[in-house]
């Protein structure tokens, strides 16, 4: 693999705007533009704009379309309508989790899978390998990745930004739903979905229309505070909102029972799929034997976790953090962590963070940090 | 970016104020500000600590990172500045003027700070 940081189409409309860039995954994307609080608070209370063209998209196709991707992802692919969305994870036959995906419905027998950027080639690979699996599954799997450019718009300000310059029925799109529309005058796929606790939309398009959809959104958003947002913000408002993030609270070495998601696997569905039996195994355990729990921290002082500080209580190791930062909303650091059981209920006394060899104290909370109104 | 011509400047990219009656004050660069992004936290040195010209005497925390914080010469540090301590924003915000970070009496001086040009020149990857 080439060390060369691809560029999405926005690229020199990020530097024109001053952006701070950053290697993620491969690609060269935007940090922050200017303070990364500003933009976290612009999100939280107005609008923000963001350029997610790294994320992954495989399309797949053909009768048994469904068939595959229940046999290649832990979810219930069958129960997803047309038009819909579901969160859902692809593990390993021994349940460790290859990475948690968006699956939209795009047509009776069309799905597409959107894996995260430093997944995205070992997602294909699995699902490209288990089409072949079981006999062969009639169904196309292609990798979509060049053929999409992705600008999400997320925030309070963002149904009526998007409405101004679309005819597509907004108010009939339920959060986690996705339909094909036009937006400034660019076809596009629609959806509402997000990563950032608040609502909004995610917008897939080519990647030669990226640039004209941006300015467009840019120019609706002007007079309702809308501004161009980095992974900076992005990182610390979907850590406010409890929501994972591959690589710090999924891993191969955890099943999603571990993470504390066993919900989203589906042991009800028909037929196997790949990690059955490994997941089976997992789910009884976590019955008899709670894992480590993923849990919040909330800081009483000021200094900040890091992903792999320790979490102590009573001179011994209980847990470790995997996602920390300064919360802008609620003014104080915050982290997830994993800890054991025993010190997982909100509100433990006694818990403290090891943070470069002093215990600072840290209260128990349950996810998320922050819930929007509604 | 500017760089106050009257300062001289270490490669950790701290800023050292001429000294008047012996006491300099020191901060960090523009740079290094925009480089670590909003500060949230800052340990300072404190009154009365002694500190050595590139070694490490404080931290400064951001949203994604914590920095050490060198001192750019040898001295006894006689104020720390608690506006700083409140309200870690202001390094952003004014990084040589209001968020100065400690103010010390000088023993010794290295001979190998930067003048603001030559710094430029540092940070334009010259």
């Amino acid at each position: 693999m080439s060390n060369v940081p691809r560029h999405t189409a926005l690229d020199a409309l990020h530097r024109s705007l001053g952006a701070s860039m950053t290697d993620f995954a491969g690609w060269d994307m935007p940090l922050r533009y200017g303070s990364e609080r500003d933009e976290h608070n612009a999100v939280r209370t107005r609008a923000g704009l963001f350029d997610l063209s790294h994320m992954g998209e495989i399309t797949v196709t053909g009768p048994q379309a469904v068939d595959l991707l229940n046999y290649a992802l832990v979810g219930n692919i069958g129960t997803i309508g047309p038009g819909r969305a579901r969160y859902t994870m692809i593990c390993q036959e021994d349940g460790g989790i290859l990475d948690d995906l968006i699956v939209y419905r795009l047509a009776e027998t069309e799905y597409m899978v959107v894996a995260n950027a430093g997944n995205a080639q070992i997602v294909l690979d699995a699902i490209t390998e288990r089409a072949a699996a079981q006999g062969g599954f009639e169904a196309e799997v292609r990798d979509d990745r060049d053929a999409y450019a992705l600008i999400a718009v997320q925030g309070p300000e963002s149904p009526g930004i998007l409405k101004s310059i679309t005819d597509a029925d907004l108010d009939g799109l339920k959060y986690y739903a996705g339909l094909p529309g036009t937006v400034a005058g660019v076809p596009a796929l629609i959806a509402r979905t997000g990563y950032t606790g608040e609502d909004g939309f995610e917008l897939f398009v080519a990647p030669a229309d990226a640039e004209k959809l941006w300015q467009a959104l840019t120019e609706a958003g002007k007079d309702v505070g809308l501004v161009p947002a980095g992974l900076s913000c992005r990182d610390t408002l979907r850590l406010e909102a409890g929501m994972p993030l591959y690589g710090h609270e999924l891993t191969t070495a955890l099943t999603p029972f571990d993470a504390g998601l066993g919900r989203v696997v589906k042991f009800e569905k028909e037929g196997d799929f790949v990690g059955r039996a490994a997941l089976e195994a997992a789910a009884e355990r976590a019955e008899t034997a709670p894992p480590r729990k993923l849990v919040g921290l909330i800081a009483e002082g000021r200094r900040v976790p890091r992903a792999g500080f320790s979490v102590v209580a009573d001179g011994k190791v209980i847990g470790e953090v995997t996602s920390g930062a300064p919360s802008p909303t609620l003014g104080k650091p915050i982290a997830m962590a994993y800890v054991d059981a025993a010190h997982a209920a909100p509100g433990t006394s006694g818990v403290g963070i090891d943070i470069r060899g002093t215990h600072e104290p840290y209260e128990v909370v349950a996810l998320p940090f922050y819930k929007r109104q509604k | 970016m500017s760089n106050p011509q009257q300062l001289r400047y270490s490669k950790e990219h701290e800023w050292l104020s001429t000294a008047e009656d012996g006491v300099a004050t020191v901060g960090i660069t523009e740079f290094a500000a925009n480089a670590l992004g909003d500060v949230v936290y800052a340990q300072l040195p404190e009154v009365g600590d002694t500190v050595t010209a590139g070694e490490t005497c404080g931290e400064l925390e951001s949203t994604k990172s914590v920095s050490d914080l060198y001192s750019p010469v040898s001295g006894e540090v006689v104020e720390s500045n608690q506006d700083v301590v409140d309200d870690p924003s202001l390094v952003n915000s004014a990084p040589f003027e209001g968020g100065w970070l400690f103010k010390v009496r000088v023993a010794e001086e290295p001979a190998d700070l930067l003048s603001s040009d030559e710094y430029i020149a540092l940070t334009s990857g010259n």
